[in-house]
């Protein structure tokens, strides 16, 4: 049992950022407004998750210019889909 | 206790996957007007187009410029009409849901679905315009189906079905070539009622 939840992960117990990761994993990019839509979120709360997770090396972001306007796409990284994929497994074993 | 909460964040991850990756705003009812709108044109060119000549003996069929003319204006209605139907039912949808219609699930659904089905558009002109008239309802029905098969990737899994019936009743339709106006009126008018009204019920409008 405390294998299991050792194998949990901290940065999904936020409902917030497990729905960044579960949309940034279907998806190749998602650009902020994108995300914000998705998941329903305010502009501030969005963003300080977003950096949480960037932080964790879950998440990576590129900047552009649309039409002079700055858009900043969201990917998730390879750690990310490791760590997203072994906190899944860990709530399956959980439920078993 | 426990378990319950990780069991709604995996409802929770699932919704959030389908509804970042797909388009479901489709509304079932512009099937419904599609559907309606193909079976009024199929009626039309039936009574106007084909009046003159033997409809099921495709061989005695000689058809004039003048006649090629009406049936693209009239195709071209029609999918004017269609397209603006779909629109509307699906933007009225979108919004009672709060949802933008025009997001980037909504642009990837257009471009898998447009793919095959500009490709298909222009080769039924161009085979139009050299009077191989008896090609145009298989290869229309063809190419929607694979636009379809397609985009169903991106929006409820249900058009899939629909794509691969529309592919099957193009082939059909091209062994039975005489038949053309019928298989088109089946594929275009009575399938887009069908899986119309089974959306409607199934995802409401």
């Amino acid at each position: 049992m405390k294998d299991i939840l050792k194998d949990l992960d901290k940065a999904f117990e936020n409902k917030l950022r497990l729905g960044i990761m579960s949309a940034l994993l279907v998806n190749d990019f998602l650009d902020f407004n994108a995300l914000k839509e998705i998941l329903d979120a305010t502009d501030g709360n969005l963003a300080s998750h977003l950096k949480t997770l960037e932080k964790e090396g879950y998440i990576t972001f590129t900047k552009e210019f649309v039409d002079r306007k700055p858009n900043t796409k969201y990917m998730v990284t390879e750690s990310g889909i490791e760590a997203f994929i072994k906190h899944l497994k860990a709530i399956e074993n959980l439920l078993k | 206790m426990e378990k319950e909460k990780y069991i709604q964040d995996l409802r929770q991850i699932k919704e959030i996957m389908d509804r970042s990756s797909k388009f479901i705003s489709l509304s079932g009812l512009s099937g419904v007007a599609a559907g309606i709108i193909a079976l009024a044109g199929a009626w039309y060119a039936y009574q106007n187009i084909y009046t003159e000549s033997d409809f099921y003996g495709y061989q005695v069929v000689t058809i004039s410029s003048e006649s090629i003319a009406s049936i693209i204006g009239l195709g071209a209605l029609i999918l004017i009409l269609a397209i603006g139907a779909g629109v509307f039912f699906t933007a009225q949808k979108a919004k009672k849901a709060n949802q933008k219609v025009w997001n980037s699930q909504a642009k990837r659904l257009l471009i898998n679905l447009s793919i095959p089905l500009v490709t298909g558009g222009l080769l039924s002109l161009i085979f139009l315009s050299r009077g191989f008239i008896g090609i145009i309802a298989p290869l229309t029905l063809i190419f929607y189906g694979l636009a379809l098969v397609n985009a169903s990737k991106y929006t409820h899994e249900e058009i899939r079905s629909l794509g691969i019936i529309e592919i099957a009743l193009g082939l059909l339709s091209a062994y039975f070539i005489g038949f053309g106006l019928l298989f088109w009126a089946i594929g275009f008018g009575l399938l887009h009622i069908v899986y119309g009204i089974i959306m409607h019920y199934r995802y409401g409008s």
